[in-house]
């Protein structure tokens, strides 16, 4: 299992003729760290990297903002429609992305929006699924809770602040954990929003450096070792928390 | 957050739903041509070809359940040391950025110097030009697809598995059962609710097909045509060729077939799915 991300650092700190090399050489011997380094002349990574950080963070920080308002408002508000609307945004979860495609480009061409960072995020940040996910969790909590805050002279702003948010915080990580996972991950859509290379995020910057450098095969395995890191450094660092946020996607589905 | 899920959700619904019955020109503007984008969709071979493709992807994907069922009664067997840094290993396939994970995958793949290869020589096999040869493309694709999946499902799997109580297994060995009969009895049954879960996600991730095609073979690959998925046609008819309305055909088509596996899967839900009380 864990084979590819070896042979990616090894080919990662190879030269090119060892990374083409019959048989393949398993140790370089020499460390290639230039090749690292090299990157950073091939392609405009620290401006693909900085999209990539932006994109994952501002979508992360609207859906929890969203989703939490959303699920609240879903699992304890009565307002009008409440049924249709909430029947409308889980009928959406059925939907594949495909269908949304076309229209949402046009919406953010229009907009004016196409090869900015706004234009990669600003569909994503409403989700229904993050929506459907909190509502579950909300329902969770005992009504009494809000209630004894109530008598107790809090108004719903504090309630919700105070009382819900703190009790929902195990699914509030679970949604960041995999929207942090999904949005650096995407591939699809930056790519159809972004042509620019100073503009699109690194899954967008490493598909066309594949394209353009087939060559350079010990670089292209470099950019992609710094592209993985990140994500798997968070990853290995907050295991406990990742590993609970992705098995509760199937608890809860 | 309803206005947003209107416009950038619902109206696009309608909206691809339109654009499916229109016919683009190349400066913009769309006109209505009735049902000629259908007629169009079941003559194309293309699209068979990659409905036929999809499926068969999917198909490998779903290997990764059993395998996965084994892997994660593996690493959950009490008293193992270790037991969560397998779990961190094996859930690394899965945050993996696939599109960086499918660049050192096309190495591996590599028809001359490619690793695989190799390790195939070493018993004897003299492996193929797996991405630029018709099928093998696609089983390429496959086994990656697989390799990533294998990591979510031994999650969500092992997660299923602390769920089961262990009385049952006390009870069963008082009366007998070998390991293997409480695999087949307790642990098999009790597992079909995260069973299940893990393969309505894996067929539905199967038919997203599109980052490791788009890497693995790249757009120009001379095999593409026979290896493509649905949303690589998707795609290319929509962005590369531009031809907006026929996209949007392929849209409703993935659409009526994603609405189609969903309520089989709830007919077949009752009929195998054991819950707990």
């Amino acid at each position: 299992m864990v084979f590819p991300f070896v042979w990616q650092l090894v080919m990662s700190l190879s030269t090119n003729s060892q990374v083409t090399s019959i048989p393949p050489t398993f140790w370089p011997g020499e460390l290639q760290w230039a090749n690292f380094g090299r990157v950073f002349e091939s392609i405009p990574f620290l401006d693909q990297f900085w999209v990539s950080v932006s994109i994952t963070v501002l979508r992360t920080a609207g859906q929890l903002l969203l989703c939490s308002l959303a699920g609240y408002a879903f699992a304890r508000m009565r307002f009008p429609f409440r049924r249709v609307i909430f029947g409308l945004t889980l009928s959406i979860l059925m939907v594949p992305p495909e269908v949304f495609m076309i229209p949402q480009y046009q919406i953010i061409q229009n907009l004016g929006l196409l090869n900015t960072t706004t234009g990669v995020v600003l569909p994503g940040i409403f989700s229904a699924f993050g929506a459907f996910f909190m509502t579950q969790f909300f329902r969770g909590i005992p009504v009494e809770l809000e209630e004894a805050a109530r008598l107790d002279g809090c108004n719903p702003w504090q309630i919700f602040i105070k009382v819900m948010l703190p009790l929902v915080k195990p699914g509030l990580s679970a949604l960041a954990v995999l929207t942090v996972v999904w949005s650096w991950n995407d591939l699809l859509w930056p790519l159809v929003v972004t042509t620019d290379t100073t503009k699109m995020p690194l899954t967008v910057g490493l598909a066309s450096l594949q394209g353009q450098y087939t060559t350079d095969y010990a670089v292209l395995m470099a950019a992609s070792t710094m592209a993985v890191a990140p994500i798997l450094i968070l990853f290995i660092i907050m295991q406990r928390r990742v590993i609970d946020g992705i098995a509760s996607s199937g608890l809860k589905g | 957050m309803f206005s947003g899920i209107a416009v950038f959700y619902l109206y696009p619904v309608a909206s691809t739903a339109y654009y499916s019955f229109t016919s683009w020109e190349v400066f913009g503007g769309a006109s209505f041509t009735g049902l000629t984008n259908y007629r169009r969709l079941l003559e194309d071979t293309d699209v068979v070809r990659a409905l036929v493709n999809t499926v068969v992807y999917t198909g490998i994907v779903l290997l990764g359940i059993p395998l996965g069922v084994v892997l994660a009664a593996l690493i959950s067997r009490p008293g193992l040391r270790f037991s969560g840094g397998y779990r961190v290993i094996f859930l690394m396939s899965y945050i993996a950025m696939p599109v960086a994970i499918a660049l050192v995958w096309r190495q591996m793949f590599k028809g001359d110097y490619g690793v695989v290869n190799w390790f195939l020589s070493l018993i004897g096999v003299d492996g193929p030009f797996w991405l630029g040869t018709e099928w093998y493309a696609l089983f390429a694709v496959s086994i990656v697809g697989l390799w990533i999946a294998l990591g979510f499902n031994i999650i969500i799997l092992a997660a299923g598995l602390r769920g089961i109580p262990k009385e049952l297994y006390e009870a069963s060995a008082l009366d007998g059962a070998g390991r293997m009969t409480q695999f087949r009895h307790i642990t098999v049954p009790l597992l079909t609710p995260s069973i299940f879960f893990v393969l309505v996600i894996n067929v539905i991730a199967g038919f997203k097909l599109f980052d490791l095609l788009y890497i693995l073979l790249e757009p120009t690959n001379p095999v593409m045509p026979e290896t493509q998925s649905l949303v690589f046609l998707f795609y290319n008819e929509s962005f590369v060729v531009n031809d907006k309305g026929y996209g949007a055909t392929i849209a409703m088509l993935i659409l009526v077939l994603i609405g189609i596996f969903t309520s089989l899967q709830f007919r077949w839900e009752k009929r195998w799915v054991h819950y707990v009380k």
